[in-house]
C-alpha cells in the first residue's frame, strides 16, 4: 500500500507541475490613482534602445506625478494570464497586434472608446492596416506602435553573375519563378550552397495568398478561407520553389545558419539571392554591409501591383487596470507624432555618433513618419540604401494585415502546421489546407460563442 | 500468577516517549505538509474542478460536465501528442537504463580515475534544459550539424533530424541521452554496494562472468533499476522543456517546424492552457496524464514484487 501511496505522490507532483503552473503578477498592489497620478505598470515592453527610452522619458516629463513601473521583457502569455487570474494585472500591456482580437473577445482588455474620446486621440493618424488589426467588431482595443512591412531584397551582385538584372526578377509571374529559381540557386550533390528565391513560408503565406487575390481570413476575423483554391495555388508555388532547392530539410537547415544581425549576414556571404523580408533588415544591412550590392523592391501581386503585409505591436489597457486614466495618457504620449519625432531625432544622433547611416523609423502613425522623413531624414549618399528607403516608404500605403480574430493564435497554428506538413512531404497542399480549414473553423466557431 | 495480555494484531501499543517523538516528527514535517497542501494538493483539486468547466483564465469557469473529457477522447491532436509521448518513453527509458548500466559497469572498473569520469558523466546534467535544446538544434542541423558531419566521415548521409517527421523523434531521443549522468551515478553507487563475497562465492561455484552478472549483480541492483525505471518513465511522460525550446520556443521555430512530429503531451497541454486559453480542457488533459502515470506506476510497482530484491527484506 505504501508503494501505491508513493506512486500517488509521484503522480501528484506531476499534476502540480502541469496544472499548477503560475506566472508572475505584473501589476502593483500599491494602489492606483486618478487622472495622471499614481502608480502605472506595464508589461511586455523594455528599454531596448533610444526609441523606447526617449518616449518613456517624454511621458515621465509630462506626468511627473505618475509612478511608472516598467516590467521589462517580451510579452509572456503565461505571465499575463497569471496576473489576470490573480486579479493583479498590469495597467498596460505591449503585445503583438494579432493577439488583440483573442483577448478583446474574452474581455481581458478594455475597449478604448472612452480613452480615445477623453484624450482626444486622432485615430485617423494611424495607418489603416494597423488600425484594423486593433479593432474588433468596430471597437478599438489597442493603439498601434511600429509598422513592420515586408519588401523583397535582391543581391544584385549574384544576379549579375547569373546574367540577370533586378528588373528581371518578376515575382508577379509565378509561372516563370521555377526557371528563375533554377538559375539563381546553387545545389550540388543534394547540398544547398545558395538560396535562389526564398518564399518565406509558412510565415508569408498570407501575403502570397493575397497576391493571388484572396484573404485567408475574413474581414471580421471569424471565417477562415484556407482551403480556397487560390491559397492552395499560392502554397503549391512556394513549396515547389523549396523542393527545387534540395527539399525542405536542406533548405531549412541551410537557412537556419544565417545571421541577419551581423557582418556575416547572408547578403554579405552571398548565400541568398532574392527573398521577401521585413524592412528592419535594411537597418542591419546599412550598419553591417554598407557596400553590399543590395536592391530592395516591393513585393507584388500577380498583376504586378505593390503589396505588403503589415505587422507590429500595440498598447492595450487591461480590464482590471488600476489606473486607466494614466494608462490612456501613456498610450497617447507613446504614439503621438511629436514623441515619435523626438525618438527619431535620438536615433539620428545615435547613428551619427556611431558613424552609421539613418535609414528611418517606420511607425504605425503616418503623420509621424511624414514628419520624420521630412524633417530628419537625410539621404545616406548610398543610392542603393536611399532607393530602398523610398521603396519601403512607398509600400506602407499598400499594406494589408490579418484582421483581429477571436481565435488568432489557433488560426495561425492551423495554417503553419498545414504548410509544415506539406514541406515535410506528409500531405499535399490541398489536403493539408483542407485539414487546416477544419481546425481553424472549429476554433473560430468555438471562440465566437 | 500474572497474566500477560498478548498484543492485539494491528494495534500498536505506544509508549509516552513514542507519542512524544511522533508529535515532534509531525512538527518537523509540518512545513512540508503545509507546503504540500497549499502548493500540491490545492492546485490538484482546483485543476480537478476546472477540468469539468469551460475556463479561459479571464472569465469565471462555466460548468460543462464531462465535455472536456469527451473532447479529449475524440481530439486527434491529443491522440497524436500522447502517441508521440508514449513512443518517446518506450524508447528513451530502456535506452537510458541500458546505456547507463553499461557506463556504470565500465566506470566501476576504471580505478583511480573513477572520480574524474564520474564528474565528466554528470556534468551534462548540470546544463540548463533550455541550453540543451538549443545546442541540439545546432548539432542536429542537416547540412552543417556535427552529428551529420560525423556520419559523413564514415560515408553515411545523415537524415534531416529536425524536419523529416520520421527522424524528429529519434533526434529527440538522441538529445535525451545527453543527461543520463544521474542514472549512471545511481547505478554506480548500487554496483559499489554489491558485496564482493557474493561474487567470490559465485565464482567458487563455477559461475562465469555472465552468470555472475545475471545472478548476483542484477538482483543486487534491482532496487536501483526499479527506482530509475519509475523516475525516468514519469520524467519521459512529462517531457517539455528541451523539446519546447527546440521546436516551439520562439516565433521562428514555432513557424517552421513540424509540430505534429514534435508535439508532446505536456507541450500540447501548455499550448491549450496558455496560447489558446482553454484552461478547463488543459486541466482535463492534466488529469488524464495523471491517471496514465498512476496506472503505469502501479503496474511497475506490482511487477517489482517479482523482480526487485531489497536487502534485508523477507521474501
Amino acid at each position: 500500500m505504501s508503494r501505491i501511496l508513493r506512486a500517488t505522490v509521484f503522480a501528484g507532483a506531476l499534476t502540480l507541475a502541469i496544472s499548477g503552473c503560475g506566472g508572475v503578477g505584473g501589476g502593483s498592489d500599491e494602489g492606483g490613482g486618478t487622472a495622471t497620478k499614481g502608480a502605472l505598470s506595464t508589461m511586455g515592453f523594455g528599454f531596448s534602445d533610444e526609441i523606447a527610452t526617449t518616449r518613456i522619458e517624454a511621458f515621465k516629463r509630462d506626468n511627473p506625478d505618475v509612478e511608472l513601473k516598467v516590467t521589462e521583457g517580451a510579452f509572456d502569455e503565461q505571465q499575463f494570464l497569471s496576473a489576470v487570474a490573480s486579479g493583479n494585472p498590469p495597467d498596460l500591456v505591449y503585445m503583438d497586434r494579432k493577439l488583440i482580437g483573442t483577448y478583446a473577445k474574452r474581455g481581458a482588455i478594455q475597449p478604448l472608446t472612452q480613452c480615445v474620446d477623453k484624450q482626444d486621440i486622432d485615430l485617423g493618424q494611424y495607418r489603416p492596416a494597423a488600425r484594423e488589426q486593433v479593432t474588433l467588431d468596430g471597437t478599438v482595443y489597442g493603439i498601434p506602435e511600429f509598422s513592420t512591412v515586408r519588401v523583397v531584397y535582391l543581391n544584385e551582385g549574384l544576379l549579375k553573375k547569373a546574367g540577370l538584372t533586378a528588373d528581371q526578377v518578376n515575382l508577379a509571374d509565378w509561372a516563370a519563378l521555377p526557371a528563375l529559381n533554377a538559375k539563381l540557386a546553387s545545389v550540388s550533390g543534394g547540398r544547398l550552397d545558395r538560396i535562389g528565391i526564398d518564399p518565406k513560408i509558412p510565415e508569408f503565406l498570407p501575403m502570397w495568398a493575397k497576391a493571388n487575390g484572396v484573404d485567408m481570413l475574413s474581414a471580421d476575423g471569424r471565417a477562415a478561407k484556407l482551403d480556397d483554391p487560390k491559397v492552395i495555388e499560392a502554397l503549391t508555388t512556394g513549396v515547389n520553389l523549396i523542393q527545387q532547392q534540395g527539399g525542405w530539410g536542406a533548405f531549412k537547415s541551410f537557412r537556419d545558419t544565417f545571421d541577419f544581425f551581423g557582418a556575416q549576414n547572408p547578403l554579405s556571404k552571398n548565400q541568398i539571392v532574392a527573398w521577401p523580408m521585413e524592412e528592419w533588415f535594411l537597418n542591419q544591412a546599412a550598419k553591417n554591409s554598407p557596400n553590399a550590392e543590395l536592391v530592395v523592391k516591393p513585393f507584388v501581386d500577380r498583376q504586378g501591383k505593390p503589396l505588403t503585409q503589415s505587422a507590429g505591436q500595440a498598447w492595450v489597457i487591461t480590464k482590471g487596470a488600476k489606473n486607466p486614466d494614466a494608462a490612456c495618457a501613456f498610450v497617447k504620449k507613446m504614439t503621438a507624432t511629436d514623441t515619435w519625432l523626438a525618438a527619431a531625432k535620438a536615433r539620428v544622433d545615435a547613428r551619427k555618433a556611431a558613424g552609421q547611416p539613418f535609414t528611418g523609423v517606420y511607425t504605425a502613425n503616418a503623420e509621424a513618419d511624414k514628419k520624420i522623413f521630412d524633417e530628419l531624414y537625410q539621404p545616406t549618399g548610398n543610392k542603393r540604401f536611399d532607393d530602398a528607403v523610398a521603396t519601403i516608404r512607398s509600400v506602407q500605403d499598400a499594406a494589408f494585415a490579418l484582421p483581429a480574430s477571436p481565435a488568432g493564435a489557433e488560426f495561425d497554428k492551423a495554417y503553419y502546421d498545414a504548410v509544415n506538413r506539406v514541406l515535410a512531404g506528409q500531405e499535399q497542399p490541398a489536403q493539408a489546407l483542407q485539414r487546416a480549414q477544419r481546425e481553424a473553423t472549429a476554433a473560430l466557431d468555438k471562440a465566437a460563442k | 500468577m500474572a497474566t500477560v495480555t498478548p498484543p492485539v494484531p494491528g494495534r500498536r501499543h505506544r509508549t509516552p516517549l513514542a507519542r512524544r517523538e511522533a508529535r515532534w516528527a509531525y512538527l518537523f514535517l509540518a512545513p512540508w505538509i503545509i507546503g504540500f497542501l497549499i502548493f500540491y494538493a490545492g492546485p490538484m483539486l482546483a485543476s480537478l474542478w476546472l477540468s469539468f468547466t469551460e475556463y479561459d483564465v479571464i472569465n469565471p469557469p462555466q460548468y460543462t460536465g464531462l465535455d472536456n473529457y469527451r473532447q479529449l477522447m475524440s481530439d486527434p491532436a491529443v491522440a497524436r501528442s500522447l502517441g508521440n509521448t508514449v513512443y518517446y518513453t518506450a524508447l528513451h527509458v530502456p535506452l537510458v537504463m541500458l546505456i547507463s548500466l553499461g557506463l556504470a559497469l565500465l566506470l566501476k572498473r576504471v580505478g583511480r580515475l573513477q572520480g574524474f569520469f564520474r564528474t565528466v558523466f554528470y556534468l551534462p546534467v548540470m546544463t540548463p534544459a533550455v541550453a540543451v535544446g538549443i545546442l541540439f538544434l545546432l548539432l542536429l542541423n542537416t547540412q552543417d550539424g556535427l552529428i551529420n558531419r560525423a556520419l559523413g566521415l564514415v560515408g553515411i548521409a545523415g537524415p534531416s533530424w529536425t524536419t523529416d517527421p520520421h527522424w524528429v523523434m529519434p533526434g529527440i531521443i538522441l538529445m535525451s541521452l545527453w543527461s543520463l549522468g544521474s542514472t549512471v551515478i545511481i547505478y554506480l553507487a548500487a554496483l559499489q554496494n554489491v558485496p564482493r563475497d557474493l561474487y567470490e562465492a559465485a565464482a567458487i561455484d563455477g559461475a562465469g562472468s555472465w552468470a555472475r552478472f545475471r545472478s548476483v549483480t542484477l538482483p543486487m541492483i534491482s532496487g536501483a533499476l526499479f527506482f530509475t525505471l519509475i523516475v525516468n518513465t514519469i520524467a519521459s511522460l512529462q517531457m517539455f522543456t528541451e523539446v519546447y525550446t527546440m521546436y516551439f520556443g520562439n516565433r521562428e521555430t514555432q513557424n517552421t517546424f513540424n509540430s505534429d512530429a514534435a508535439s508532446f503531451y505536456v507541450i500540447h497541454l501548455f499550448q491549450e492552457a496558455f496560447q489558446f486559453l482553454h484552461m478547463g480542457f488543459a486541466s482535463a488533459m492534466a488529469w488524464l496524464l495523471f491517471v496514465i502515470i498512476l496506472i503505469i506506476t502501479l503496474i511497475q510497482v506490482k511487477l517489482s514484487n517479482r523482480f526487485v530484491y531489497y536487502e534485508g527484506e523477507d521474501k
